[in-house]
């Protein structure tokens, strides 16, 4: 109870202080010699708020004190310390909370390291961010306060949906959220350069570490989400093209785009409006994340309960934003004609910006056939569904130039370039064709396609490999995270080619018998847990070389809600998992039961994880 | 005539064109080639022909209608005004229960006859599919 009033009085406080700072930024714009001190302490206090107001949340949970609403919604005494606190963010009004907490942190953190920038630079990102940071107060305190009270408390909460039980799920939205939060900086810094008209190569090398922040966090992020899809949801795909998936990615590829961008304004004072164009999409595909999240409109098989009201107000505070920045963009922004720098058609610049447009295709791909269902149903309520297919068939073909763009242009020189080299780049092209070839010749479906695409990955793998032992340290970063991406694709294509799978319903005792595996269901034992019971099966499975494994999948009932979640049961190995999941069917004595090898899983989230391992090394490499 | 430099900027904007155009055209194509329909059991009942196209039939699993063999799983998808027999092979949602909302994506065989290549999992038992609940709206 104590903690509610206390959580509710500091946002408010936490509000107020937003607007202060919006009167103190204004009167010292027109005097900007020096950052007002008074400026920094009320970040500091704003942030210092919604800190207390986040623990307050937290400790409402920890002591299950369901005179507040959302505790009361979201959590139960029986459960696990560590899914009591994740639950607070596991929940609408949490989750918006955190957002909160991010970005009142980014600003406050931006507003002290930011040195050998104009003062007036730093009040006007300030001034953005506070748009922002206001609009989310009101949006958390008028229509999703997580401070509610119920009266009389309730004795018993409502639970947590079991499916968020888990320990991945459990960081995913803070480590997302800072990816996703982390681009509002960049929103807000990049509408305050350009109304200063300082997007210069300084401001790039100044705003680079903080894309490099967002763009890591966002990469781990995903990843989360995707390790968690893989063995909780018990489909042993670990992405599918689901419109709540997508909404992470296309941040992302916006985001990568940026950082590429970034990279060559640091160089050349060109393609100014491209990185404004870019860091304002960032920043409102995250907002589009989370109201489409957020709203219910989508139809994905990720959507939990919500309110659509709630989605509208998002709706109209996003197109706000997005009027405000195209706004500034329009009549701030002056082109770089005075300073004209033509392409030469030969050089790093514009192989960056080649692939550029590879990215804005895949973004555009996946934005379509997101947004396109929700499109479709409100002009004619004809629903429909977009389905894999539609992405890969787009996606796949032009990943080959993109690979080979990619191995291809850090090998070049900025502004004008000759290919050097030339015979070494075009043998490993060869080399990795032959490979390709003799690791596919036994398949006999579309082996030219694979062939293709995998010696385009191999192309990229080999030419970052021998860049680790002939350039050393130079381009590390750069090298290890191109490196990481065709291993990412390699191990995708293989994982998609040579997955295996049986699906079948078993009785206890019974067993299924295919040319090359053998499925024994050998028994189920019962075990109980604090919050759930288990029924625990016992497969045994023999390979065709005669080889025994024991999987142990379980179908856990939690108590409170009563829901049954399915446990896989996942064997990982270097070079393959092996993966089982059950389920019952209600009133049969039948388990259905889903056994799949997948080859090279781990190397996927190994390779996600080298790369976002590029990215930390270029963050850590500005101090030396 | 127009100097160098204009005529790299209009190669330069004919190019920026042509792939917007050739973008468009790609996506808009296999947009229509796999998009998936949603039905109710009534609208398949209401459908003039059939075609091969793969769709989505929501509704709730009729009670009592969930019968398993070491194949398969059939069972009933109603909407409380016309219902369609569903047979499936592969895995089930945990969540896949008699009385509860339920997606299935597949082929029709007849207006009676669904076989069914996925069957949709929900995470929250609260949730029910927005297509559902419009489905079933006026029960």
């Amino acid at each position: 109870m104590i903690y509610s009033i206390i959580g509710n009085y500091s946002l408010i406080l936490g509000l107020i202080c937003g607007l202060i700072l919006f009167y103190l930024s204004f009167k010292n714009f027109k005097n900007s010699n020096l950052l007002d001190s008074k400026i920094l302490s009320f970040t500091f206090l704003q942030f210092f708020f919604v800190v207390i107001s986040f623990l307050c949340l937290v400790f409402s949970f920890i002591i299950s004190d369901f005179s507040n609403e959302t505790v009361f919604n979201n959590s139960h005494t029986t459960k696990p310390l560590f899914y009591k606190i994740s639950g607070t963010w596991g929940n609408h009004e949490g989750s918006l909370l955190l957002w909160l907490l991010v970005l009142t942190l980014f600003i406050l953190v931006f507003l002290l390291r930011t040195k050998n920038q104009q003062i007036k630079y730093q009040i006007l990102t300030l001034v953005f961010q506070q748009v922002i940071i206001i609009g989310f107060f009101v949006f958390l305190i008028k229509t999703s306060n997580p401070f509610n009270y119920l009266f009389p408390p309730p004795e018993e909460g409502l639970g947590l949906n079991p499916i968020l039980q888990d320990p991945a799920l459990a960081i995913h939205p803070p480590i997302l959220y800072l990816g996703y939060v982390g681009s509002s900086i960049i929103f807000s810094s990049v509408l305050a350069a350009t109304c200063l008209n300082m997007i210069t190569p300084s401001w790039a090398s100044h705003i680079k570490y903080w894309i490099l922040i967002s763009w890591i966090f966002l990469t781990l992020g995903i990843l989360l989400g995707s390790i968690w899809a893989y063995y909780e949801l018990g489909w042993g795909g670990f992405w599918f093209w689901d419109p709540v998936e997508n909404v992470s990615l296309m941040p992302w590829l916006a985001l990568t785009t940026l950082l590429h961008c970034i990279l060559v304004l640091e160089r050349k004072s060109i393609l100014t409006s491209w990185v404004i164009i870019l860091s304002i999409s960032t920043f409102t595909l995250s907002m589009c994340g989370t109201f489409l999240v957020r709203s219910g409109i989508l139809n994905s098989v990720h959507t939990f309960a919500n309110d659509p009201e709630r989605g509208l107000f998002i709706l109209i505070f996003l197109f706000a934003l997005i009027f405000l920045s195209l706004f500034i963009f329009f009549f701030f922004h002056k082109d770089e004609r005075n300073n004209p720098q033509s392409f030469f058609w030969l050089s790093k610049e514009s192989s960056i910006l080649i692939n550029n447009w590879f990215m804005m295709y895949f973004l555009s791909v996946i934005l379509i056939g997101t947004v396109y269902p929700i499109f479709l149903d409100v002009i004619s309520s004809e629903k429909i569904s977009v389905g894999p297919p539609f992405y890969h068939k787009l996606i796949i073909p032009f990943l080959v130039p993109f690979l080979i763009m990619m191995a291809i242009g850090p090998k070049l020189k900025w502004i004008k370039s000759q290919l050097e080299d030339k015979i070494y780049l075009i043998s490993i092209l060869f080399i990795s064709l032959l490979l390709a070839f003799l690791v596919l010749k036994n398949f006999d479906e579309n082996i030219l396609i694979n062939t293709i695409l995998i010696s385009s990955a191999l192309y990229l793998l080999l030419i970052t490999l021998r860049d680790f032992f002939t350039q050393k340290y130079k381009n590390i970063s750069q090298n290890i995270a191109h490196f990481g991406f065709s291993l990412l694709i390699l191990s995708i294509l293989f994982n998609n080619l040579f997955s295996s799978e049986i699906i079948t319903n078993l009785k206890v005792g019974e067993t299924f018998e295919s040319s090359k595996t053998k499925i024994v269901f050998e028994s189920i034992s019962q075990k109980k847990e604090k919050n759930y019971n288990s029924i625990v099966a016992n497969f045994r499975i023999q390979n065709a070389n005669g080889q025994n494994d024991k999987l142990s999948p379980e179908l856990r009932i939690y108590n409170q809600p009563v829901i049954a979640t399915s446990e896989a049961d996942i064997k990982t190995t270097i070079m393959s998992d092996k993966f089982i999941v059950i389920n019952l069917v209600q009133n049969q004595d039948f388990f259905n039961v889903r056994y799949q090898v997948k080859p090279f899983m781990l190397w996927i989230w190994l390779s996600v994880i080298l790369i976002s391992i590029g990215g930390l090394i270029s963050f850590l490499q500005r101090k030396i | 005539m127009y100097g160098k430099k204009v005529k790299l900027r209009l190669l330069f904007i004919a190019l920026i064109l042509i792939t917007l155009v050739l973008t468009t055209f790609l996506i808009l194509k296999s947009l229509e080639e796999n998009i998936v329909y949603f039905k109710s059991p009534t609208e398949i009942k209401l459908l003039e022909e059939l075609d091969n196209n793969k769709i989505r039939v929501g509704g709730m699993v009729k009670e009592n209608s969930i019968i398993v063999n070491s194949k398969e799983v059939s069972f009933i998808i109603t909407d409380f005004k016309n219902e369609i027999n569903v047979v499936y092979s592969g895995s089930v949602p945990n969540l896949f229960t008699e009385g509860k909302g339920v997606v299935a994506e597949g082929f029709l065989k007849d207006r009676n006859f669904f076989s069914a290549t996925k069957i949709m999992a929900k995470h929250d038992e609260n949730y029910m599919p927005p297509e559902v609940k419009e489905a079933l709206g006026e029960k």
